[in-house]
């Protein structure tokens, strides 16, 4: 892969050029370059996707920023492209992929998101609770973008493994979960089992995440993982899957707006309250809206034998048939 | 005072959302309410409301006390309403095929060492690890839901719980 990237334009944003695509940045708007099309998303709707897609690894299975552009996941190596999942673009034939290692691509985006990220706005955080993205270059905000993703390998509060939140760790609690209980769980332990007898609130460890719609793991039973997040706003990416995966609002409610993976038509809504389960089937894409700070359960089976045994027909788009 | 209200549900108090259908079969989203099925099921029914593979999701009725169970892997128990206390035991004889998916109820009382116990409200995770035994108890009633692996006590009735229509 080429990356190139220029010096700063007037606006004092470098231009980056991955493979055939070139990205620049204004006071307003990200432009991204292809071949054969080109198009436009507003900054804070790009960073806030692009930052989801370095976070979280390029996630499993799509991870659209808009109806136009976004990366498919194979684990290894990544899809980039435009109007690949719009019948449109596709039948007007200015639809565009490229192939990258996980690892060049990984590096190009994070270029991307350091030098486009101005100081005083992050990411991450709820829009209510950040500075502006636009304008001209203003600095940067490495720290914000470049958070560590919490990933226990058994459980959180585990001896060894990732610990709990607190103030004296820095991470107080949310103004929209200022409400919910901080009380822990009464944990006694015989002599010799401090590290096996474990527990902890998992509702005070979400009500003092510092970010949203950034699913970090604190349990994992093999390959299945739950990955609690707090959610306020707009799901910054549209996830089309490649296996099923699950919710449990835990509080609060999220409506999904569920579309087409591969088209974009319109499927269904999903209006979820606390104590909803629901699955996203492998063959849909989704988006959330939370009018206020939530807690939701996303459950996932991290094995990456899901995408092959889907395309066999080994296992279904649904979970379960009844 | 926050002026916002952070709303969990609990057996007495909870609003089920539902599935909006534009162009699809509500049954893909295999939609349930844990405290519904709760409310539905006897003490210590494990009854699937999330199944990925061969991994699950039960919600648990706790009510006064449950059998010993021994598991093969870890499990992880949230409570989400009442309170709920778990003892964990370390079993003398190996009690389950470490190779197992599941837990198994046991007969009677394990014996070995007790572990400890955890009393635990809602939000509260506790770890039920690998080759151990445990046993539920609540005073009043509560809810778990239980991240584990289908084993032989799963209990399927999605026609039951979730939305078709």
């Amino acid at each position: 892969m080429t990356m190139t990237e220029t010096a700063p334009n007037a606006s004092g944003y470098k231009d980056f050029t991955i493979g055939a695509f070139t990205f620049s940045r204004d006071e307003y708007f990200a432009t991204i370059s292809w071949p054969t099309g080109t198009h436009q998303l507003a900054i804070d709707v790009f960073l806030r996707a692009i930052q989801r897609d370095v976070a979280w690894g390029f996630f499993y299975g799509t991870v659209n920023f808009d109806s136009v552009f976004g990366t498919v996941n194979h684990y290894g190596n990544v899809d980039m492209f435009a109007g690949r999942f719009n019948e449109a673009y596709r039948k007007a034939e200015v639809d565009y992929n490229e192939n990258f290692t996980h690892d060049d691509l990984m590096a190009a985006f994070k270029s991307v998101l350091s030098d486009w990220t101005n100081a005083g706005y992050d990411p991450f955080a709820a829009p209510m609770e950040t500075g502006s993205a636009y304008g001209p270059s203003n600095g940067n905000n490495d720290e914000a973008v470049t958070r560590r993703r919490v990933v226990a390998d058994r459980m959180v509060s585990v001896p060894g493994d990732e610990q709990i939140r607190t103030d004296a760790s820095g991470f107080t609690v949310n103004r929209g979960f200022a409400d919910v209980p901080q009380n822990e769980p009464i944990v006694t332990a015989e002599p010799g089992y401090e590290d096996q007898v474990c527990a902890y609130n998992m509702y005070a460890y979400i009500s003092r995440s510092d970010v949203t719609w950034n699913p970090s793991v604190v349990s994992a039973c093999k390959e299945s993982l739950y990955c609690p997040t707090s959610e306020e706003f707009i799901l910054p990416v549209i996830h089309g899957n490649d296996r099923v995966e699950w919710f449990v609002q835990l509080s609060d409610e999220i409506q999904w707006d569920v579309e087409d993976r591969d088209t974009g038509a319109k499927r269904a809504r999903v209006i979820a309250k606390a104590g909803d389960v629901a699955a996203m089937p492998a063959d849909i894409r989704h988006q959330g809206y939370s009018p206020k700070r939530s807690m939701l359960l996303v459950w996932e089976n991290a094995s990456n034998r899901i995408p092959e045994m889907i395309a066999r027909g080994e296992v279904g788009v649904r979970p379960v048939e009844f | 005072m926050s002026r916002y209200t952070t709303v969990f549900g609990s057996l007495e108090n909870y609003e089920k959302g539902r599935v909006v259908v534009i162009n699809d079969d509500p049954k893909a989203y295999v939609f349930s309410n844990v405290f519904e099925v709760a409310n539905m099921s006897k003490p210590y029914e494990k009854v699937a409301v999330g199944k990925n593979l061969e991994y699950v999701l039960e919600a648990i009725r706790c009510e006064g006390t449950s059998e010993w169970r021994a598991t093969p892997h870890d499990e992880f128990a949230l409570v989400m309403d009442g309170t709920v206390r778990i003892e964990l035991f370390d079993p003398t004889d190996q009690l389950v095929d470490p190779a197992a998916q599941g837990s198994v109820a046991l007969a009677g009382e394990p014996t070995g060492s007790r572990m400890g116990a955890v009393t635990a409200t809602q939000g509260h995770m506790t770890l039920l690890p690998a080759g151990k035994a445990y046993r539920f108890h609540s005073d009043g009633v509560g809810v778990i839901l239980l991240q584990t692996i289908e084993g032989p006590d799963t209990i399927y009735r999605w026609a039951e719980i979730c939305q078709t229509d």
